[in-house]
Formats: C-alpha cells, structure tokens, sequence
C-alpha cells in the first residue's frame, strides 16, 4: 500500500507546491533492514548537569559501529558529516537552571541533524527524587522532547528514556532500538527502564535465533507482518489464528518457515490446547505475541451486548486466558520469556463508536502493569504495544477523506505500517529488552491524539 | 533388509473442505487442490523445505497432462524439491490405498516418514475428443502429402464435434454406480427411511464435529470455502422425505440425491512416519495403521453388486488379525450410498451369506450403529473420490487418539470396478 500523497510531496513538482502552499510534507522513513548499520552517519553525545551515561553510550555507540563526533559548537560549526544521531544525557539535572545546558547542546546539534535522524533523551524517572527542583527539571524534560518531536522534520523522531540509578545496564537494547530503522514511527515516547539480569550479547542480525513465538491473529494485516520479522530476527514462529482464516494462515507460516496453529482463541479449552501443543511441539514457548484483535464499531447507545462481548473476548479475555494457562501449564512459557500485547491508540485516547474496542485495549494496559512486577521476578518480561493509524486493508477500505486526514495527525505526517508495530514488539522480543517491563510503547508517529 | 516390521504411525492429516461439483472450486485444477492440501500440512506440522520420504496420492478423474500429478503438486508445493512422489489409482480406493502403501515401506524400513493423498474434481473433468473425430485427427497428423491431408480433413464431420464426456458409469456394464448400488439395496431390501436416518446423522455428526473445533488441525479452508459445501447441519427426516429417488426403479426405488453423495471436489494428504521420525520431529502419534486388506467381487456376470466387495475383505482382514468384528471403539464405512453402509452392515449379519459367500461358519454379527462414521462420513461430507481415503484415515486416527491408548478402528471402503480397500487403525 503506496502512500501517494507521501510520494507525490517528495516529487520535484511536489516538493514546490507543498512548500508553496504550507501542506503536510510526510518524509519517507529509514526502516531497517537486516545488515543495515545502526545509524547512517556519525553520533554526537552531550550532557546538560554532571551525568553518569554518557561514558557508557559512547561506548555504546562506538561498539556498534557508530562514530561519535564532539559537540557542534553554538554558531554551527562541527567536524565532518551530518548527524545522524543526536544523544543528551541528562542523568546530571539538578535544576531547571540546568536546562539551559540542554537548549545549548541540541540547538546547533539539531541544525545539522540528518533526514531521519534521531533525537534520543537520556534521563532520570521524576519520581526518584526528593527535590522538587530537580524532580521539576527531570519532568520538564518530557515537554522538551515531545516538543521537539513536533518541531522536527524529515522523518526525524525524538524520545525519552528515564534510566533509574542501577539499570544503566538496561539501556542498551533501548538505545539501539530508538536509533535504528526498527523504531522509524516511534516518536515523542517515554520509556522506562528498570534494573535487570541481561544476557550474553545475541548475534545482533538473528537477535531471536533459537527463540520459539506465538502469534495470534497471524493470518494477515499486522499479525503477518509480526511473523515475518519475528522469523527474520531468527524465531520459529508459531502462528495462530481462527480456523476460517487457515489459507492465509497457512501460506504465512509456510512463508516464514513457521508452524500454523487453527484456534478460535475465545474457545473454552483455547489456552490449555495451545499450552499442551507449544509443550508437545516446541518444548515451551519464549515469545508470545497477543495481536489479535476485533473491531465491531458502534456508539454506545446503539451497541447490542454481542458486539460488545465480541470485542470484549478477542481483544482482552483472551489474551488473559491465554497468558494464564501458559502461566498455569509446566514448560510451557520459559522463565524469560518475553509477552507482549497488542493495546491501541483507541485504548489511550478513546475514540467515537469504539467504547467496546478502546475499553478492551485500555485493559490490556491495565493488565499488562498489573502482571510485569510478576513477570520480572521470574526473568520474564510483559509489554504493550500500542499502534496509531496503521496503514493496513482495514483502513484502505476508509473512505479516502477519513482516510488521508487520520494518516496526517501525527508528527510524522503519515501513516505507520505495519512492519513498524512488528519491529517495536521483536525489539522487546529480544533476550536484551530484559529491562523493559510493564511498558507501553506507542507506535504512532507521535498521535495528535491521546498524545 | 530390516530385520523385523514395525508399524507406521500416522501423524497427522490435511484436506481442503469438500466443495460441490461446479461450486467453490469449479476452476480449481487437481493440481491446484493437491498442492494447496500438501501447503496446508507443510505448515500444520512445519516441514517447510523438508524432504518427506515420499509422497503418494492420485486422482480418479485425470487430465492426460496429469500423469505425474503428485510429482508436479510436489514442486509446487513447499516441501523440499528433493521428495519422490508417485500417483497411484483404485478409483474410490485410491486414497486409502495410498496409506497403506505408504505404510507398508515405513513398515519395511524403505521410509521413516511419507505424505498419501488423493485429490479429485468433477468440475475441472477432463473432456475427450470425440472418438472418431481423435481418429480422423490421427489421420490427418500421419498424412504424408498435401491432398492426403485434405482428404483426412474431409472425413470430418460435425457430429464428431461433441465431446466425450466423462460419465460415472462402469465400463462394462454401462450402468450408473447408483444404478448397481439400487439393486444392491434392492436385494438388501434396504428401505427409504434408514437410509435417510444414515444421511442424517451423518449430517448431524459433521456439523457437531465442526462446531467442536475437532476438525480446527484436520482442515485448511480453500477458496473462501470454510467447511464442506455439502453439509447440511439442518438435515432432516422430514426433508429428506421430500426428495424423488434418482437411481432404481418404480415404486421400490429408494435412493435420492440426499441419501447418495453428491459429485464433489477436493483433496486430502495424511502424514505418516516411523515413531522414531515423529519422536525426532517433536511431532504426535495420533495412530497405527495396523493392517490392510483389498478384495473384488464379479460384479459382470458373478452376480455380487458392484459395491460390496469390502464386506468379503474385512472377514479375511478380521481373521489375519485374530478379531471379530465387535472388537472395534470406531467404524468409519464410507458412505458411498446410504444403502451401501446399510446393506454392507446387513450382510455381515446374514448367516447365508456369511456361509455361502464369505465361507465362515458363523454370521460376522453386526455393529453398534453409535460408534459408526461418529465425526459424519461421505453423504455429508461429499466423495471427492481419490480424497477420501485421506479424510477418513486422519478423522479416525484423530477420533481414536481423542479417546485414548489401545483403541481400535476398522476403516472400510468401496470402490468402482467391484473392490474394496478395509484396514485396521490403533491408537
């Protein structure tokens, strides 16, 4: 599905016209693809306060390749290339008078940022501190960066990543994500680390290799893109989805060399049956990707209680179910395994003639905050993932107004597609996302909406 | 040489659902179908790129291009290029006896794991030139000169024009097989209303079978087509009654459109292997196939009818075996004709025949109708007929596995030309 409106605007006779008349100018995003180096050019790291990551990102950063260069100076001037990358560690605020170091580093930075560059805020939760002036400044972070996500251009995005005294360790699988093509519609977001045991380095190409991943609702749109790149990080994927969807479902597990699991994950003994088959089949399963959805749109006083139960079964009582009988049944999900649920937009911002499906997608968040402090004590991880406007056969059949203008409200002036959700989950698939838990992740081009 | 045999183990099995003669898959190939049926257990069990020792399957109904049908599917599919495949044909038998032939060289150690299969569409049906018109062509390609090949071509004449259409009648006696089944059933005294009772409950069977999910990891949906087109869940006594009897004669004829199955199209493919590959491939035992048996009765000139061979295989399979016939938990007999199970089931319980034809001393006895084609069988179903050996190997395997270790199920089948392929299943 070809954005026409994107390729039209990145025309020669485009590009004249919609500056000319002040219109949307969508960029065409960097997405990653295997191989790929981390960033396309050089990284520049500064710090607002005396912080304690920027030692560790440069070495970060340094390790997969990139190469670091010093601050651009406030009139512009810098060594080399364009950037690429620019990183703030503001672990070192104590006040909002520090502030005015991180206006002064990303300034000129910014002025020499790449298309498609990234923004990426290293900072310290508000919470963890006892200083109201410094609690302030940390804080105020968040209106810099989701600020400055708006302000960028070119299919740039910026991000937040509060890192807790102790769990500088986690910071690196994030930090890859935010910089790489993987998070190319992650935009204006704030993630939290925690502290976490983290595995030997994975083969960065195959970071899934020997990993087992189920997927519901595979059988197209989402779900199948969530198996393709699942099975490109390396995973054997086990896709599930309802038995009249089994052609598609077939022929996407034949696609990524999977295995196709018929379910009607809102049956009675769903959870047990697919439990004792990831036992018998696969010895447990070590990603589990809760994608599938329903929509049956109504306002709600005209919404008859099937459509509401409907919504209310596929969307989150089975993924509940599901999660528990894995739980419940020996072997079945290993101690590190890694579940990650699908949320929405809707589920955040609510959304006319969906009370049913933002309700179901509002307790998946629910769900998923209650169950990771349990999760982390085992070595596991439990996620949500929750998508904007998602260019899928679901919204090519939106009328073309309704359409084009949902694409437009986000900062990146487009619409997601569906490898960006599925790149955002076989990110916090991988065994390095340790430190990643409870999270929600929106993947929308920084939304206008619930944002 | 393997020193001893063991028995194959079935894994487990795929078929597209069955669709009406010139209904969802009307301009679906053999081909197309047998390779869709091969993708969908690929991905059931994951076997993508793998090789399978070999693959067996057939169709009744062949295109002359055709003649390496199972072969062709093969490497259109997605198992490896690297696996054999051969066709076989026994008409209704084929599906079945591809099974057992797979079975048997796991059985023998020539294979660790095999697909058998059949496929078969009454929509896509090979047409035929017409008899003299393929003559008067051959005539005219042989031609050496010009005014030799006008001459041919003058011979044509437009009655040659009409097809050769493919017709479900025996060669030799030119009736319909609904037409030897009428006189079996009519010699069986088989009345109108247990056979449709048989149709119903196979309806009725199917359609709870469905509903249950039982048949969620046995069936890939095809072109749209989610269950088999001819099941009806809502069947009826009462509306089966309605229905004019099409094969037989007079006020007697008893055999309608509901209670005979309907020309159908489909496939099916069931997975075979030796414990060891299963257990290798973290892959289930559903079942064993235990033992086969074939046999054909003269139906020309020995007054036998065309479809009752089956009831003289399964006294010499039972006898192999040390069973009786009440030693089964399941029976899966195909359904070609309501009046067929019934009159196959009746014969086994006749001393007459049973002494006379069969040569037992005793009266097989009969079977308990409730462990009888439990998850619906052909009437229901529909007879595509080289896919139905497939369909009904995986349903028993699975309905014996359901119900646990040490289970039993004798499979019974008939076939055009007089014969029939029975074998026993274990769990």
């Amino acid at each position: 599905m070809s954005d026409w409106y994107r390729d039209f605007a990145n025309s020669g006779l485009g590009t004249t016209i919609t500056k000319q008349l002040g219109l949307p100018r969508p960029a065409e995003l960097r997405r990653y693809e295997p191989g790929q180096p981390l960033l396309p050019g050089p990284a520049v790291v500064g710090s607002a306060g005396e912080g304690r990551l920027r030692e560790e990102v440069t070495g970060l950063l340094r390790d997969a390749g990139v190469t670091v260069v010093s601050p651009v100076a406030a009139d512009g001037s810098a060594d080399g290339e364009k950037l690429a990358a620019v990183l703030l560690d503001a672990t070192g605020l104590t006040g909002p008078a520090d502030l005015a170091a991180a206006h002064d580093f990303l300034a000129p930075a910014l002025k020499r940022l790449r298309p498609s560059g990234r923004v990426l805020v290293l900072a310290d939760p508000p919470a963890e501190t006892s200083s109201p002036a410094q609690a302030a400044a940390r804080q105020a972070l968040e209106g810099l960066v989701r600020s400055l996500a708006k302000e960028l251009r070119s299919g740039s995005t910026a991000n937040l990543v509060h890192v807790p005294f102790g769990a500088e360790g986690s910071l690196a699988s994030p930090l890859r994500f935010f910089l790489s093509g993987r998070s190319a519609y992650v935009d204006g977001q704030v993630l939290a680390v925690t502290a976490a045991e983290l595995p030997d380095a994975a083969d960065a190409e195959q970071p899934l290799a020997g990993k087992v991943a189920v997927v519901t609702g595979a059988a197209r749109g989402i779900g199948a893109a969530i198996a393709r790149v699942l099975a490109r990080d390396g995973a054997h994927v086990v896709a599930v989805d309802v038995p009249a969807a089994g052609e598609q479902l077939a022929q996407v597990a034949n696609e990524v060399g999977g295995t196709a699991v018929a379910l009607d994950i809102t049956g009675d003994d769903a959870g047990p049956r697919l439990a004792a088959q990831l036992v018998a089949r696969h010895g447990g399963v070590d990603v589990v990707v809760h994608n599938a959805g329903i929509t049956r749109d109504k306002l709600l006083v005209n919404m008859d209680a099937a459509r509401w139960n409907s919504v209310m079964a596929v969307n989150l009582q089975a993924q509940l179910d599901l999660t528990q009988a894995l739980l419940a049944t020996d072997g079945a999900l290993k101690p590190d395994a890694r579940v990650i649920c699908v949320s929405s937009q809707s589920g955040i911002a609510g959304n006319r003639g969906q009370t049913n499906y933002a309700a179901s997608k509002a307790g998946v968040i629910g769900m998923v905050r209650s169950w990771a402090p349990e999760f982390a004590e085992r070595g596991a991880t439990i996620n949500a993932v929750a998508p904007g406007f998602i260019v899928t056969e679901m919204t090519a059949k939106m009328p073309l107004g309704t359409r084009e203008v949902g694409s437009r409200l986000n900062s990146l002036q487009q619409g997601g597609l569906p490898v960006d959700v599925a790149e955002t989950i076989a990110w916090l698939a991988q065994p390095g996302s340790a430190g990643v838990n409870g999270q929600v992740v929106r993947v929308c081009g920084q939304s206008l909406l619930g944002a | 040489m393997a020193p001893q045999t063991r028995k194959a183990a079935i894994v487990g099995g795929n078929r597209i659902p069955f669709a009406r003669s010139n209904g969802a898959y009307a301009r679906a190939s053999n081909q197309d179908m047998l390779t869709a049926t091969l993708d969908g257990l690929v991905a059931r069990f994951g076997l993508q790129g793998q090789q399978v020792g070999e693959v067996v399957a057939g169709a009744v109904l062949k295109h002359a291009r055709d003649f390496n049908l199972t072969r062709e599917s093969v490497l259109g599919s997605r198992l490896s290029a690297a696996t054999p495949a051969y066709d076989v044909q026994q008409a209704c038998g084929t599906g079945l006896e591809a099974a057992v032939l797979v079975a048997n060289k796991i059985a023998l150690g020539q294979l660790e794991s095999g697909i058998a299969g059949g496929v078969d569409t009454t929509s896509d049906a090979p047409m035929a030139l017409n008899e003299d018109m393929r003559r008067a062509l051959l005539a005219v390609n042989s031609a050496k000169t010009l005014q030799q090949r006008l001459k041919a071509l003058a011979g044509i004449r437009p009655g040659q024009l009409v097809p050769e259409i493919p017709r479900n009648a025996e060669p030799r006696t030119g009736l319909a097989m609904g037409d030897h089944a009428a006189i079996t059933a009519a010699e069986w005294e088989i009345g109108r209303e247990e056979q449709d009772e048989l149709t119903v409950r196979s309806h009725q069977n199917l359609a709870a079978a469905y509903d249950r999910g039982f048949f969620d990891d046995l069936v890939t949906p095809f072109l749209g087509l989610t269950r088999d087109q001819n099941l009806r869940p809502d069947s009826s006594l009462e509306k089966l009654a309605k229905l004019k009897p099409v094969f037989g004669q007079g006020a007697d004829a008893t055999m309608t459109a509901g209670n005979s199955t309907p020309l159908t199209d489909g496939a099916s493919a069931v997975l075979l292997a030796s414990d060891e590959w299963a257990a290798e491939h973290d892959l289930p035992v559903l079942a064993h196939l235990v033992d086969a048996q074939t046999a054909a009765v003269d139906y020309v000139h020995g007054g036998e009818g065309l479809l009752m061979a089956p009831a003289y295989a399964v006294p010499v399979l039972l006898a192999r075996n040390g069973l009786t016939l009440q030693d089964f938990d399941f029976y899966e007999v195909h359904e070609a004709f309501a009046s067929t199970v019934l009159a196959t089931m009746k014969a086994w319980e006749d001393p007459a025949f049973c002494k006379d034809k069969l040569g037992l001393d005793a009266p097989l006895g009969s079977i308990d109708r409730a462990k009888l084609n439990v998850h619906g069988s052909s009437l229901a179903a529909g007879h595509p007929f080289a896919a139905t050996g497939g369909r009904i190997v995986a349903t028993l395997a699975k309905t014996l596995h359901e119900a646990g270790p040490g289970k039993r199920g004798l499979i019974s089948i008939c076939a055009a030309g007089g014969q029939g392929v029975v074998a026993i299943l274990e769990s």
